[in-house]
């Protein structure tokens, strides 16, 4: 026994070495939910507040393109909230946020679609958005997170989507009380349902790493009709989006001779670069198709 | 000796964490300043205190990137190699114990192979893990290759700008 230590001592190096490697091994691996939550709660509050400190100043850097990707975002929801009226009348428009929200990003054309909006107890209010700042944010690495300045005591929830004003941007991961850390889809381990909006075929979108601009949309079949300029929406099968937010442009779609499936390359509509504020999108009802998924594989 | 590597700690944890974690000059390139204080280690630090703090360190850069774990293992593998790396390149010279590595101390050349060394040993770690795969091996390659200049381009910068000349 004496020996044992007296080696151990001897080589303290190496041990102390390969204990503490194991532990940032053990750190990385995603399986220890209850140690990361902790560390990641007790620093988070540190490092969030460093951080929004610090975003106050760069800030007024973006404020330009912020400026201009709400304008935008105004002017859309300007014109679908004048296809309500024109469609409804101006008694029967329901509050603002009690319709069931689809697609609301695209240009009227599902407030046309469900145009009888008269009866508001008809409608069950299904997302709720909630305002954030972006205060910690990458675009050169292999694995992207965004930080936000919302946590938990506002809302925020592991699995909520995050939208910028012109687009789809990632998923909450990991949530503090005042703060919360954000996987973007510039990242390994994102894969986000995504739909060919002309002809309504699902995907799944991925991120190969190279560009902060483009992204990958593979299962893409080879006979459906894709164009450079065609939108790529989400498809909403994941219970994290909202169906029809926009995620981006066909850039090139290429199709090998006997593939059966296209590569297409997407150009991100959301500046990943200029992110300054988001929105946390908390769908209200996926406990509910979580509940019934689970029952669903359990019956099989 | 101690005060000032603790400052030199604090400032380039929050150089990282603050600044170059937010720089983006390009798709591949992640400046890691923070390994300047590893590098400026003195030469005769004490094995746990190198690995603790280097340890410590990448802790922290990682609290700021939300990748726990990835940057320690970087930061503490590079420490650990470091005590080689010096055997390797002053074999037969001997330096002077309280001294750290710098340009000044151990000369340009010297100096610059010590860093190119460990600052590959620690990119090559941490986007290896970071990918945690083989499949995008020449994008991976490409990603060590151009961080580690711009990490060099920084340290030299950080050794040139506080360099004072010694008065004869």
């Amino acid at each position: 026994m004496q020996n044992l230590f007296a080696f151990i001592w001897r080589n303290s190096f190496y041990f102390l070495y390969l204990i503490l490697i194991i532990v940032s091994l053990m750190l990385m691996s995603q399986n220890n939910y209850y140690q990361r939550t902790i560390l990641i709660n007790t620093t988070n509050g540190f490092t969030g507040g460093l951080l929004s400190l610090t975003s106050n100043f760069s800030d007024y850097l973006k404020l330009k393109s912020a400026n201009k990707a709400l304008a935008e975002q105004n002017a859309r929801l300007l014109s679908q909230a004048k296809y309500l009226y024109l469609n409804t009348g101006t008694e029967n428009v329901p509050p603002p946020d009690s319709g069931v929200i689809t697609g609301y990003y695209a240009t009227g054309q599902n407030f046309m679609e469900n145009s009888t909006p008269t009866d508001t107890s008809k409608f069950i209010r299904q997302f709720e958005f909630i305002a954030a700042k972006v205060i910690s944010n990458s675009v050169n690495r292999r694995n992207n997170y965004l930080k936000l300045n919302k946590g938990s005591l506002q809302g925020v929830r592991p699995n909520m989507a995050v939208i910028a004003p012109n687009g789809l941007v990632g998923q909450v991961v990991e949530v503090s009380s005042n703060f919360s850390s954000v996987m973007s889809v510039l990242n390994r381990n994102s894969r986000v349902s995504a739909k060919h909006k002309s002809s309504n075929q699902v995907g799944s979108l991925l991120w190969d790493g190279t560009s902060y601009r483009l992204g990958k949309l593979v299962d893409i079949p080879s006979h459906v009709q894709i164009f450079p300029g065609d939108s790529i929406v989400s498809s909403g099968y994941s219970h994290v989006y909202p169906e029809g937010v926009l995620i981006g442009t066909v850039e090139e779609a290429k199709l090998e001779s006997g593939a059966s499936f296209y590569q297409v390359t997407v150009r991100f509509s959301a500046d990943f670069n200029k992110l300054s504020y988001v929105y946390v999108v908390n769908n209200l009802m996926r406990s509910e198709l979580m509940r019934l998924q689970e029952s669903q594989s359990q019956t099989q | 000796m101690v005060l000032q590597n603790a400052i030199r700690f604090v400032v380039v944890l929050l150089l990282q964490g603050l600044v170059f974690n937010h720089v983006s000059v390009g798709a591949y390139i992640y400046p890691a300043i923070y390994v300047y204080f590893i590098l400026l280690l003195p030469y005769e630090t004490k094995g746990w205190v190198l690995l603790l703090s280097s340890f410590l360190l990448g802790l922290g850069v990682d609290f700021f990137s939300n990748s726990l774990g990835l940057h320690a293992a970087a930061a503490v593998s590079m420490a650990f190699f470091r005590p080689l790396v010096i055997r390797l390149l002053t074999s037969g010279k001997d330096y002077e114990i309280l001294q750290s590595p710098g340009i000044k101390t151990s000369g340009f050349s010297w100096f610059m192979f010590y860093s190119v060394i460990l600052i590959l040993i620690h990119h090559t770690l941490l986007f290896f893990l970071e990918s945690f795969t083989f499949a995008d091996f020449s994008q991976t390659l490409l990603r060590i290759l151009f961080s580690s200049l711009a990490t060099l381009f920084l340290v030299l910068t950080g050794q040139f700008l506080f360099y004072k000349p010694e008065k004869h």
